[in-house]
């Protein structure tokens, strides 16, 4: 049997040609297309099944199929055993345990290998007893907030009210994040396991997956991954003989980043345009179409099968300080060794492009790292040796986000990545709130003007000012995060802001 | 061009319009079908929800993704976010925008190319990255984005033979 993964990344780089050029040159050969194993500068990554386990190849150009290679033998990107690298072997990957192993369709490998099992507890237990683990686990949202899970689901469970609905936020849209799009592309069973288990704590019989339009592909594979688990019973009016319902469906966003907050998220699944609401109340007691909601990342309810099968304290023991358990880290950008790293909390952020991600692509040397999405801070070298944990970065300015890490050689303007975070705050702000809404058109502005030379000082206290304003008047964190990459580009890259005037 | 009739984009939305929150499913369904959304979609899709016009022209509006034009033969998104930037996508851009002698949110003179603007496609340890139609292309140099654009007009004119 020859895997050949069928993720997006895998494909985008040929590994459908690859599959094509072994079935040309062995038509009886089993193919198998699994998931990526996150290890993107080796993808396409295909494993050949041999009496000695898993041997892995990577990466494949077309032609370098050989006889040999189908045999598991000689060739000059054998890899060998994949998962004694030293990139996996030195991660605890526990959501993303199974992804890069399985087809993540077959329901049969997602049984084999531990699936459904924190379902089958959870169905034998009471409602308060699986938010209590969760609770117990200190599973904090994966989404950005890190609010701990536990309390917003105990939340929705004491809310009153008959209809209550678990919504999941798929909307990835933080540029340097794709954790997201690997669980649902490569065990879309353990989201909908951890959903169906949410239903279950809470008491809703209803879920939806906002998922955003540009990631077709897992639109394919969850649509066909819910249809499956109807058909086995996994999901629909009787979950394998409980008694206990639950409905699972997919809706597609339509290309506006501030769905990803979760009231925008919440607006545009009932038909709106995605205006941010006023909290309170909060969607854990007024959510979707007014009733109590859970809303959580995909990553937080793909952590919730492993936390009802193994118990709170198997993941409450990884971590560091307040932050439990393990982060999905996603190394993007300029990097030379990029994927998917989940790993305790704690580790530093130097550690992370160095070790695992061996430098920049381009070779040259790094200069600067945005963690955290769009809304987060660029961090100088100064602050790599900080520990990657939610109130570490807090301490910097800085935020964890949803885990994603950009890195930038020195090639890059830093008044131009200023710039360009105003500039797509005005693309995607909702326009509810005044300081998101003008204060990112006029920061655009400002930034010109400095770049300029007109009046370089008055403009940049003026800078300071709207980001004030910005941070302490908006609704939510589209306008009040979009002075951390502004403010953190001016103060710890300031001659990027007067080369650019001196150029004029 | 063909004229869209009242009762296409009826049969268009049927099977979605009585989903709680049908409204996007609705809108995608017709974009889906007719790759854009005719002017009469909104009087339509108002009637069919019970919601007003101006409802539904103003979820139209505030989404990126809904065009009120057809597009041309293909939609080609050039990823703008930034771990793309970081691996040279805004020389990607300015290559595309002057090879296809268009801006964004503008159609090549033969119809064949839509350019548009997208933030983020989830490959971002492997950019620049373009969308392409529903594939992501990953690594695009502007000669890579050369051949890909060739790729596309020649497979048009294969079509139309």
């Amino acid at each position: 049997m020859i895997y050949v993964p069928c993720d997006t990344t895998a494909i985008s780089l040929g590994a459908n040609q690859i599959a094509a050029e072994i079935r040309a040159l062995d038509p009886e050969v089993t193919i198998k297309r699994n998931g990526t194993r996150g290890l993107f500068w080796l993808e396409p990554l295909i494993e050949v099944d041999t009496p000695q386990g898993r041997i892995a190849y990577g990466p494949l150009e077309p032609g370098e199929v050989t006889p040999e290679l189908l045999a598991g033998g000689a060739h000059p990107k054998r890899l060998g055993d994949i998962e004694s690298h030293p990139y996996l072997a030195k991660q605890n990957r526990l959501t993303f345990a199974r992804i890069g192993k399985i087809d993540p369709l077959s329901l049969a490998d997602y049984r084999e290998t531990g699936g459904f099992s924190g379902l089958i507890n959870a169905i034998n237990k009471m409602p308060q007893d699986i938010v209590s683990d969760v609770k117990n686990s200190g599973l904090r949202g994966r989404g950005g907030a890190a609010f701990p899970t536990g309390i917003k689901w105990q939340t929705v469970l004491d809310a009153p009210g008959t209809q209550k609905y678990i919504v999941c936020n798929a909307d990835e849209g933080d540029s340097g994040t794709f954790a997201d799009r690997l669980v649902m592309e490569c065990d879309p069973y353990q989201l909908i396991e951890g959903m169906i288990i949410a239903g279950l704590a809470v008491g809703a019989n209803q879920g939806y997956i906002y998922l955003r339009r540009e990631y077709p592909l897992a639109d394919r594979i969850l649509r066909a991954a819910i249809e499956n688990c109807y058909t086995a019973g996994w999901l629909g009016a009787d979950i394998q003989g409980s008694g206990q319902a639950f409905d699972l469906e997919v809706r597609l966003g339509a290309d506006a980043y501030i769905c990803g907050e979760e009231t925008s998220l919440l607006e545009s699944l009932e038909g709106k345009r995605g205006l941010v609401r006023s909290k309170p109340p909060l969607p854990a007691l007024k959510g979707l179409f007014g009733q109590p909601t859970v809303v959580n990342n995909v990553l937080s309810l793909s952590a919730v099968p492993f936390i009802l099968a193994q118990g709170p304290d198997a993941y409450q023991q990884c971590g560091f300080g307040r932050s439990r358990g393990t982060l999905p880290i996603q190394l993007a950008g300029n990097i030379a060794q990029g994927g998917l790293i989940e790993i305790d909390f704690g580790i530093s952020l130097r550690e992370i492009v160095e070790d695992f991600g061996g430098g920049t692509a381009s070779g040259r040397p790094m200069r600067a790292i945005q963690a955290g999405g769009p809304l987060g801070a660029y961090l100088a070298e100064h602050d790599w040796d900080t520990p990657m944990d939610y109130e570490a970065f807090a301490e910097k300015n800085a935020v964890l986000g949803h885990g994603g890490v950009v890195v930038f050689d020195d090639r890059v303007n830093m008044a131009e990545q200023a710039r360009f975070s105003m500039e797509f705050c005005a693309a995607e702000s909702c326009g509810k709130c005044t300081p998101c809404r003008i204060g990112s058109t006029r920061g655009v502005e400002v930034i010109d003007r400095i770049c300029a030379g007109e009046n370089p000082q008055q403009n940049t206290d003026l800078l300071h000012d709207l980001c004030d304003t910005m941070e302490l008047g908006s609704l939510c964190a589209m306008g009040g995060m979009t002075p951390f990459p502004v403010r953190s580009a001016l103060v710890h890259f300031p001659d990027d802001f007067a080369a650019a005037e001196a150029e004029q | 061009m063909l004229t869209i009739s009242d009762d296409d984009i009826r049969d268009a939305i049927q099977p979605h319009q009585d989903l709680p929150g049908a409204m996007l499913p609705v809108l995608h369904a017709i974009q889906d079908r007719f790759g854009y959304l005719p002017a009469n979609s909104v009087a339509v899709v108002a009637q069919a929800l019970q919601v007003s016009r101006a409802e539904v022209d103003g979820v139209i509006s505030f989404y990126h993704h809904y065009r009120r034009q057809p597009a041309g033969a293909h939609v080609v998104q050039v990823c703008r976010a930034e771990a793309c930037q970081a691996r040279g996508s805004r020389a990607l851009e300015s290559h595309l925008k002057s090879s296809l002698g268009i801006d964004y949110h503008q159609t090549t003179p033969d119809n064949e190319i839509t350019l548009e603007p997208v933030y983020c496609l989830g490959n971002c340890a492997c950019g620049p990255n373009l969308l392409i139609d529903d594939q992501v292309a990953a690594r695009v140099t502007p000669d890579k984005a050369d051949h890909l654009m060739d790729a596309l007009r020649h497979q048009a004119l294969e079509i139309q033979s």
